[in-house]
Formats: structure tokens, sequence, C-alpha cells
């Protein structure tokens, strides 16, 4: 992790996208972007790799389906095949029609949920945890870019930034210290 | 930026010269501020009616189920009515939020919360009905398949009150999280805007720590279309298993295959009219009259009348297969004694007057842009749709196969009190909501300001959409000028002596004015003012020739603009406005 870096702030999203396309273009490395609200193309612009939440969410309702699956055919056919108002528990196949409800919620239930905390572990959200963004005005109107220092000369790359339009810039010197 | 081309024929969506700092103020105002008389008045009232429901439940539960008007033959009357009427209200929450986010309806985004909260508190009190209404309640985890020590007795999953228990609980769970993954960017700007340590606190915790990363806002993105996705079968799936309830029985007048899609549009049609109860209240009171703007309402009447009509045509279709089935029982539920000319006339004629008769009126665009209108029609319809559920459910068994069994229903003050009480719930519960959470999804509204913002569509109406009003809008791309900018990072020592006299800006503790509102700045020339260091009305007011000169060397574009605009007296003027 460099210790030093850069934080420009921009006061417009379609700037910061154009910064980030400039920033990119002269090499240097964005390390992290802070935005108040989902900026579209932003994540093509910085190359970030595609989640693959919908993967898992796909995984995870065919793992309720199994369970629906599974649970009424031991529950209904195997464990007690009583005859209830003449429906037919011989085979599951038989009785399927009534299991589908059942089936079709238990599917979007745990597609849905362990999706959501796939999510949450992921981008580590939980209750309790500390917000990161280091300045407080990127919840709310401004954007901030963080740049690695690296080897480059901090004038240089401030002047840089300060062409891309940014209107905030500080030098952060070590990542504790915010 | 060509994304953010619309059609010019759409309405502004957003109104007012609002900005992106307008928006999270706006939003974070009632939650931020204290709340006023009126507020107190409804939210006592609302308590009240839930205190008197609750002593109704308890009297039920501790006494018996006796103490409603059902008998031997109405064994389902407001009970289930209510249950079927708080879950259709449910349905328009996740029909804004997930229906139109899949069909890429900007308009939801100012509704959507709201909606939402609104569903999750609408299913709590539809919740209640299924336990209060057990004769045993105490014994009501026995619908869920534990492993017991009765050999492990397991549960029937041919019924479709168990479906009920599997679709209720997936649905209010699985809304709940798509509501709170969607209120994590909202809380974390209350979070970091608010000024109390206490509000800090507790919002920091409501908000899981968002930062607002741009990985986080991928994942969030694909997660909220995802759910979108899942939410939408769910929603056509709950009440489609609430409508088995009925249609998969043998009394004439239930058994009926056009129950599903019918219960859904029905559910759809009573939970838009609920959010347009809500909303036309919460936008005068809470002043979001720029956000859930006239096109919204239209928006949702127009809903209605799509909901409405499948609603009627539904009831068009009923009365003819009964004709057409040829069985006398059906027959006889519809026409004869039963439902239109029976002892329950005025129950069926309220139906038909409240859901197909006024909702009609919608058709005409004056009725339909007219917010008491919109309001009155709301409440018929909220009226007229108890009505169809109490219609379905206990007009038709009070008259079924055998004569000898032929009976009537009266309430008792027990079965109204509850639900009354539940409407009480529903109200303490969202005005609480109306003042803690951000009522409006500000991060997504937000994104839709440069497309649908008032604002930014006449800027686009008098420049075009192409480039030349990019550089309105935008500030334009300051690298295509490497002189000038050159100039801003060079001129360091000018810049310092300039602040000098005009004072810095500290974020921390001051808030940064529109420069736009002085005559003769534009959005470049405010982006140069903020690189150079000047963001406040403050800061210009104190401008002197000697500045003037200086701005001039440092930004040489506008020569002189600045003192002949005068920009330090109209500073002045701004900032004593404020």
């Amino acid at each position: 992790m460099a210790a030093k870096k850069i934080h420009a702030i921009y006061t417009d999203d379609d700037l910061l996208l154009q910064a980030v396309n400039q920033t990119r273009a002269a090499k240097y490395h964005i390390s992290e972007i802070f935005t108040p609200f989902p900026v579209h193309g932003l994540d093509h612009a910085l190359g970030l790799a595609p989640t693959r939440l919908a993967i898992t969410s796909f995984l995870y309702g065919l793992c309720g389906l199994t369970v629906a699956v599974l649970m009424m055919n031991y529950m209904m056919i195997q464990d007690w095949p009583q005859n209830i108002g003449g429906k037919p528990s011989f085979t599951f196949y038989q009785n399927m029609p009534t299991f589908i409800p059942i089936m079709f919620e238990l599917t979007v239930f745990f597609a849905g949920h362990l999706m959501v905390i796939t999510f949450y572990m992921r981008s580590k959200l939980w209750p309790f945890r500390k917000a990161e963004n280091p300045d407080p005005r990127t919840t709310d109107a401004h954007f901030l870019m963080e740049v690695d220092v690296d080897n480059h000369d901090v004038e240089t790359l401030s002047e840089f930034l300060y062409d891309t339009g940014a209107s905030e810039i500080s030098l952060i010197e070590n990542e504790q210290d915010h | 930026m060509s994304s953010h081309y619309e059609a010019p024929i759409r309405e502004p969506l957003v109104l007012g010269e609002k900005s992106y700092q307008d928006i999270s103020a706006d939003v974070a105002a009632p939650v931020l501020g204290k709340a006023n008389k009126s507020w107190w008045i409804v939210f006592t009232i609302a308590l009240i009616a839930f205190l008197w429901g609750l002593g109704c439940i308890i009297y039920t539960v501790s006494t018996g189920i006796g103490v409603w008007g059902l008998n031997k033959t109405v064994g389902w009357a407001w009970d289930i009515t209510n249950f079927v009427w708080w879950v259709g209200i449910g349905h328009a929450g996740t029909l804004i939020s997930a229906v139109l986010l899949l069909f890429r309806q900007k308009w939801r985004m100012a509704v959507n919360r709201s909606a939402e909260a609104m569903t999750i508190f609408a299913v709590v009190q539809a919740g209640l009905f299924p336990i209060i209404h057990m004769g045993r309640p105490w014994l009501a985890y026995w619908v869920l398949p534990i492993p017991n020590q009765f050999g492990s007795l397991w549960v029937n999953f041919n019924s479709p009150l168990l479906w009920d228990v599997f679709a209720i609980s997936t649905y209010l769970s699985i809304s709940l999280v798509f509501w709170w993954t969607g209120l994590l960017p909202d809380f974390a700007m209350i979070r970091d805007k608010t000024k109390s340590p206490f509000q800090k606190k507790i919002y920091g915790i409501l908000s899981f720590g968002w930062s607002g990363r741009v990985k986080d806002w991928q994942r969030f993105e694909e997660v909220s279309l995802v759910l979108a996705g899942l939410a939408t079968p769910l929603v056509l799936s709950v009440h489609t298993i609430v409508s088995f309830d009925f249609a998969t029985s043998v009394v004439p007048g239930w058994h009926s295959t056009i129950y599903p899609p019918y219960f859904v549009a029905g559910a759809i049609f009573s939970g838009f009219a609920m959010v347009q109860t809500l909303l036309i209240i919460m936008r005068k009171v809470s002043n979001l009259e720029n956000y859930i703007t006239i096109v919204h309402i239209e928006y949702m009447n127009k809903v209605i009348l799509l909901t409405g009509g499948i609603v009627t045509v539904a009831y068009a279709t009923e009365y003819f297969v009964m004709w057409y089935s040829g069985v006398p029982y059906e027959d006889y539920t519809y026409l004869s004694y039963g439902a239109a000319t029976g002892p329950y006339w005025w129950a069926f004629w309220a139906l038909i007057i409240c859901n197909f008769v006024v909702p009609m009126t919608l058709w005409v665009k004056k009725l339909r842009r007219n917010i008491i209108w919109t309001f009155i029609v709301a409440l018929v319809i909220n009226i007229g749709m108890w009505f169809e559920r109490f219609n379905i459910i206990v007009v038709n068994i009070t008259k079924d196969r055998l004569t000898s069994s032929w009976t009537m229903f009266q309430p008792t003050f027990i079965d109204i009190g509850t639900f009354v009480g539940t409407i009480g719930f529903f109200f303490v519960l969202f005005l609480l909501y109306a003042r803690t959470f951000p009522v409006i999804a500000q991060a997504e509204v937000k994104t839709i300001l440069k497309s649908s913002g008032e604002k930014f569509k006449n800027l686009r109406a008098k420049h075009g959409n192409d480039v030349s009003h990019v550089r309105a809008l935008d500030g334009g791309p300051v690298v295509e000028k490497p002189v000038a900018s050159q100039n801003v990072v060079s001129d360091k020592a000018k810049v310092d002596s300039l602040l000098s006299t005009i004072g810095t800006f500290n974020p921390d503790v001051e808030e940064q004015d529109d420069l736009k509102l002085i005559n003769g700045v534009g959005p470049v020339m405010e982006q140069k003012l903020h690189q150079i260091g000047i963001f406040t009305f403050d800061q210009v007011s104190r401008m002197t020739d000697r500045e003037y000169d200086l701005l001039d060397e440092i930004v040489s574009e506008f020569p002189g603009r600045a003192k002949r605009d005068d920009w330090a007296g109209q500073a002045l003027i701004l900032k004593n406005n404020k």
C-alpha cells in the first residue's frame, strides 16, 4: 500500500468521469473513488471487473429449490405418506402441483437473502462498522478520487489533477492518518 | 454527456433549480429538523387507535374468537378481509421499486422509498391477522416444519394456508432487505450531514459503514437489479398464493381460475391508491413538492387506471363465466339473491361504484392531474377494494350449497376495533418513518438530476444536446485550455495574495454557496473560482478593485467581467438574503 496519496475532490460527476479517463490515460494509478451516488460508467472507466453477485444468486436459488424438494419429499412422501383429502401421496411427482408454491418461495428466499448477505460480506458492510469515506462531503455532493503518488513528482501530479478540474487537492501522507 | 439526453417531450421529474447539495438538504431536512404540531396531533390519534386495537386483540385472544361476529357458516369475515386488504396494499411498494426498476422508469425514484416503507408496514398489519384469527394462537409455531417430540409430526404442504406462511414471510423479509440495502447510502448521507452526536451514532450504525466506494456502488446496483428481478415474480406469487386460499376451495364463487391474476391486479390497484393517499400528504408536510411532482401523481393515476381496468374486466369475466358455466350454484351466487340483488346488495354496488365508476374519471387529464380529486379517488378505491374482499369472502359463503346453512354476518365492535387498530398501527409506523428515515432515495434521484431535472432540461432546450451544452453544464473540459489552467497553478503567489484579503474557505465549518447565482458567473467561471479557492458569497463580497485585477490576471479569459457586473455587490446581497 502506497504511503502517499493525493485526494482530488470534484464537484461534478461528468468532470470526475473525464478526470478518471485522463488520469488513467496518463498512467497514474487511481486507488479509490468515493461518490455520493452511482456514477454510471465509472466502474467501466476505472477498468473494474464486473461483479459476480448475480451468479452467486443463481446458485443460491438452486440451493433453495433443492432444500424445498428434499424437505417436502421427505415429510410428505417418505416419512408420513398420509391421505389428506385424497391427494395422491405415493410419489413426489404425483402430488407435485401443490408443492410448487413453496418450491418457488424457497428458491426466491435463498437467492435473495444469501446474495444480500454475500454483498454485505464482500463489501464489508455491517452494523457498527466504521465508515471509511475520507471526506464527509462525499456522501452529499462531492466526488473524491484517490491517486497513488508512488514515485511520481507530487508537484506535477497535483498540477495534472488541477488541470483535470479538481476543485480541491490534498496530499495524504499516511493511510492511517485520515 | 450524451447519456444525459432525454427526449424533450418528457416532463421534468425534479423541479426547481436543484443541485446535488439541494437534494440531500431537502431529503435530510425532516430528519434533522423537529416535528411540528400537526405531526404530534396525527401521531397521537394513530397511537390511540393502535392501543385500542391492541386492547381488542388481547381481549380476543384471551376470551376467544367468539367475541367476533363469526358464525358456523361464516368462518372468515373481517379478519381475512383485512388480511387480504393489507397484503394487497403492500404490493404497490414492491411494484414501484422492482417492476418499475426493471422497466427503467425514472419516476419511480422519488416514490419508491415511501412505497417500500408502506409495503413493509402494511405486510406487518397483514401478518397480524393469520395469528390472531387462530383459535389457539399460542400454538402458531406448529405451522413450521420443525423436528419435534411427536415422532416428528410435520405440517401438511397441501394447504394454501401453509403456502401463505411461506409466501408472506418470504415477501416481508425480502422486501425488508431490499429496502434496507437501498437505504444505506441515504443513511450515510444523514450520518455525514448531521451535527448531533446522537444522530451521528445512530445513523452510523444504521448505515453499516457505507462509504460509497466505486466497487460498492457497482455491487449495490447489481444487487438492486437482481433483487428487483426476484421481487417481481415474488409480488405476483404472493398475492397469487393468497388468492389460492379461495381459488382452491370448492365454494361456488371462490373456485375460480381467474383469481390469481385478478387478485394481483387488485392488489396493485389498491396499493397504488394507498401510495397516492400517503404521498399527497407527505409531499406537502415534508416540503417535497419539487420531487414528488404532479407528473408522479399522474403516472400513478395511469397505473391505477390500468389495473382498475383489469379488475373491471375480471368482474365482467366472472359474470360471463357464471352464466356460461350453467352451474346453478354459480349462477345463484352471482345473479339471484347472491351479490347484486341479495341482502348484501349495498356492498356489491359500493364495490362497483368505488372500483369501476369513480376511477373511470381519471381518464380525464384534468382530473388525473388534480391533486384533490386524486386524493378523493384514492380514498374511494381504498374503500372499494375493502368491499371487494368483503364481497368475495363473506357474500359467497353466506349462501352456499345447502339452504339450511344460509345465514347473515354481522361484525362486532371487536372486529371493527381490531381493524381500526391496524390502521392506527400502520400510521404510527409510517409517521415515525417519515420523521427518521430519508423518505426519498436521494442517491437515486441524484442520478437522474441531469437527465430529468428541470434546470438541466431548460439548459438543453436553450443550448441543444451536443458538446456546447455540456460545457455550459459541466464547466467544460479544462484541459482544452492549457494556457489558462497553467496560469492558475503557476500564479500561486497571486492566488495567495488574493485569498489573503478575501479569506480562505474552510470546508469543515462553512458551506459553499452556489456562485452561479451571481450574474456573470457561469459554470466555467465557477469552476475557476473553486480552483482558486473561492467558494462563498462572503469571499466574493470582500473583493475590491485590487482583487478584481488579481482575478483577471489569474483567469485571463474574462477580463474586466467581475468589475463590470459588480460581483462584490451582488454577492453581498446574496449573502444577506441567504
